[in-house]
């Protein structure tokens, strides 16, 4: 009975105990509870993310009617030109999916920034003189209301392509069809290249061909910036993430002549978020593979290449990373100011950079000595032996570094080219077999020239189904299956 | 959608030193602090409503294509009366002056100019033209660049000409003789770099470029690039400091600019 008072006793201070925390415990966490009540609230509300087991608002949107995969400069032009040419404001819905974004590996911001319209195929000219025009107005193109106009250190001093005996004919020959086209480009003999230009030695060089206006270098990673900016204020998601799978249907179909052919369709797009195996499906009508350097892999994400060789099935995507170097030197005694980006018979290019006697150059290496692409170390040795011989033959100013120390290279970088190997020129618009796969890579090194193009044909294409700014039939995935190349001549 | 702000912590370059967004290159001299509050205003209201955002685009784009109907070229007077007609034409209704070859010059007056008066001049080359304050830009130079025998250009304190115009500069190599960029916002080392085409100048003056990030050594450079040249601009001194203690330090190494 003790015991039982003693419990009673003890009950009812525990009650009484839990009584006086009940209203202590109202009166301490009440700004709390206000608080929590206030967030269920606003999760509830139209706006917010209504998910109370956990945060999804680093996931992408779960539809979407065009993933673009890869966020370079060439995906952002396309989201840019799809959101300015629909018809409806806010009709399309775009989800850019990229995998870096600090754009470390990005062709983009590694690249030299050159552009210039001294190409022989006419499509190239013409993509090159779009893009210079729209860089020129880029502040009218992407102005984004209160924030500061872009600026994108446009030097337009031009590219000088030398030729020797041999290619003289053939730079001939583009100069008259890039002066057709509508680029200013003039020729230059010996003697007016030694006049002009005293720094060059002129010795092997039979024809030198000079971009007057439109030509020069810029900076690509203001480009991009700026794409993004704009892109963003107009509604395009982005979101951080790889692409790891795609979900398609099959359809037995058979075609005109009788034979029968599987045609796919993108339905979802499997997205993985970084360091976790978290991933979001994406249901897309239209999926735009503008993964630069590994367009390749994504292809083979979609099945494209999956059947016997020599077949439309089996007819790969033949793009992949190639390693090209670039390296930057001081010589006080160097080239003025009014050097352009020149390009040797042998390969070699160099352009100034900045006020003060840096230049910055390299040289595309031959088949077999085509660098290792697995990662981005730069090989110094490179240009000791290949590209500093024939630069300072060229340009005997640069010689006169080489006694009594070796050239003294300030730095160096490595990028990726989204290499072509079967013609070295773009790949634009829809797979014949998975309908819904629009390409917009393999460039070969002058992606960043073209993007502002490449992205308003793929997005007509798109939006309208054919080109209609500039003809890029040329460029289609199905000349791989036909054998028919579009080669260009002078790519560096 | 309005740009999300948090976020865009981007590197987003702007002018040299001035970081002016597009409506305040044309906006007029209006007290500061009134100024600030309205742009603040607008600037939440359309970070909020889409209806308000749109409506500041299409005030932007208004502005941007009242500057390019101002430099349409004039075709048809081109066509009619000659390219020096349409040159004195445009550059009198853009609000410069310009002298034709043994005449005096003329002004333009607040009235718009009208051709009647400059149609006695149909065969005389223009010989100088003075643009300076006006709103020429890259298309604009189209009817300039058609004034063969032209000597002398002023475009100083031009607010839209820019590196771009500069690299059309080189049509006129044969007969430009003086050339004033005085002033203008826009115009950087690059584009005074692509004024060596420009062999015949004689005088050419560089000073107060604000987008010149090193006025001393950008003259230096161009002196050397333009040997017959005499150019006007900042004092090549203007750059270096005097530290009279380090100067053997100095002389050893190579400094790069």
């Amino acid at each position: 009975m003790f015991r039982g008072a003693v419990h009673l006793c003890a009950g009812r201070g525990r009650l009484g105990r839990r009584l006086s925390t009940l209203r202590g415990g109202s009166a301490l966490g009440w700004a709390g509870k206000v608080s929590e009540i206030k967030k269920t609230l606003q999760s509830v509300l139209p706006g917010g993310a209504w998910n109370s087991l956990y945060d999804t608002s680093h996931l992408p949107p779960e539809q979407s009617d065009v993933v673009i995969v890869g966020g370079g400069v060439l995906g952002l032009s396309v989201a840019y030109w799809l959101k300015r040419l629909e018809k409806q404001r806010g009709a399309i819905r775009v989800l850019v999916v990229e995998r870096d974004h600090t754009y470390s590996q990005a062709s983009t911001g590694l690249s030299v920034g050159g552009i210039r319209q001294q190409f022989s195929l006419p499509e190239n000219i013409q993509l090159s003189l779009f893009s210079v025009n729209f860089l020129r107005n880029i502040n009218d193109y992407l102005a984004v209301v209160d924030d500061p106009p872009l600026d994108l250190q446009f030097n337009p001093s031009g590219y000088l392509l030398l030729a020797s005996e041999e290619g003289a004919a053939i730079l001939e020959s583009n100069v008259k069809v890039q002066r057709q086209e509508g680029a200013k480009v003039c020729l230059m003999s010996p003697e007016q290249l030694r006049n002009k230009f005293p720094w060059i030695n002129t010795e092997g060089v039979a024809l030198g061909s000079y971009g007057l206006e439109g030509e020069g270098w810029f900076d690509p990673w203001c480009l991009l910036q700026g794409l993004r900016r704009k892109v963003q204020a107009m509604g395009v998601h982005f979101c951080h993430g790889e692409v790891t799978r795609f979900v398609s249907s099959s359809n037995r179909m058979e075609t005109t002549s009788g034979e029968e052919i599987t045609l796919k369709r993108i339905h979802e797009v499997h997205v993985k978020m970084d360091h976790s195996v978290e991933y979001q499906p994406v249901e897309c009508a239209i999926v735009i593979n503008a993964a630069g350097a590994w367009s390749g892999r994504v292809a083979e994400l979609a099945g494209i290449g999956k059947g016997p060789p020599g077949t439309l099935q089996g007819t790969k995507l033949p793009v992949e990373p190639r390693k090209r170097y670039v390296y930057v030197w001081h010589c006080p005694q160097g080239p003025g100011l009014e050097s352009p980006l020149v390009a040797d018979t042998s390969g070699v290019y160099f352009r100034r950079d900045g006020l003060g006697n840096n230049y910055l150059g390299g040289c595309s290496p031959t088949e077999e000595e085509e660098p290792d692409p697995e990662n981005l170390e730069v090989d110094h040795d490179f240009f000791q032996n290949k590209v500093w011989p024939r630069l300072a033959w060229r340009i005997p100013a640069f010689e006169s570094l080489k006694h009594p120390v070796p050239p003294q290279v300030r730095s160096a970088w490595a990028g990726y080219y989204d290499y072509n190997t079967f013609d070295q020129n773009g790949v634009v618009g829809p797979h014949p077999l998975v309908a819904n796969m629009y390409f917009a890579t393999g460039f070969s090194g002058h992606g960043l020239q073209q993007a502002p193009a490449v992205g308003r044909a793929v997005a007509e294409m798109v939006l309208e189904g054919r080109f209609q700014t500039i003809n890029l039939n040329a460029f289609l995935f199905s000349r791989f299956f036909l054998g028919e190349k579009v080669q260009e001549h002078n790519i560096f | 959608m309005a740009a999300p702000r948090a976020s865009l912590n981007l590197v987003a370059p702007v002018w040299n030193g001035v970081t002016k967004s597009i409506r305040d290159l044309s906006s007029s001299v209006a007290p500061k602090g009134s100024q600030k509050k309205g742009k603040r205003l607008l600037q939440f209201l359309a970070d909020r409503f889409y209806d308000v955002e749109a409506l500041r685009e299409y005030l932007l784009q208004k502005q941007v294509s009242k500057v390019h109907q101002e430099n349409r070229s004039f075709t048809y007077i081109k066509e009619r009366y000659g390219p020096y007609v349409a040159g004195a034409y445009f550059v009198l209704k853009q609000g410069g002056a310009v002298k034709f070859q043994g005449q005096e010059w003329i002004q333009s007056s607040g009235r718009r100019p009208s051709s009647l008066e400059l149609l006695s001049f149909q065969a005389v080359p223009v010989e100088s033209v003075d643009a300076s304050d006006c709103a020429i830009n890259y298309e604009g130079l189209d009817n300039l660049l058609a004034l063969k025998e032209l000597q002398s250009l002023s475009l100083q304190r031009c607010p839209h000409v820019d590196d771009w115009c500069l690299s059309r500069l080189y049509q006129l190599a044969d007969s430009l003789q003086e050339l004033s960029l005085a002033g203008c916002p826009r115009v950087s080392e690059r584009g005074l770099a692509c004024l060596h085409h420009l062999q015949n100048l004689r005088r050419l003056d560089i000073s107060d470029l604000p987008a010149v990030s090193n006025p001393g050594l950008t003259q230096i450079l161009m002196e050397e690039m333009l040997p017959n040249c005499e150019v006007l601009g900042a004092d090549w001194a203007q750059g270096l400091k005097s530290r009279p203690e380090k100067q053997s330090q100095d002389t050893a190494s190579p400094t790069p600019a």
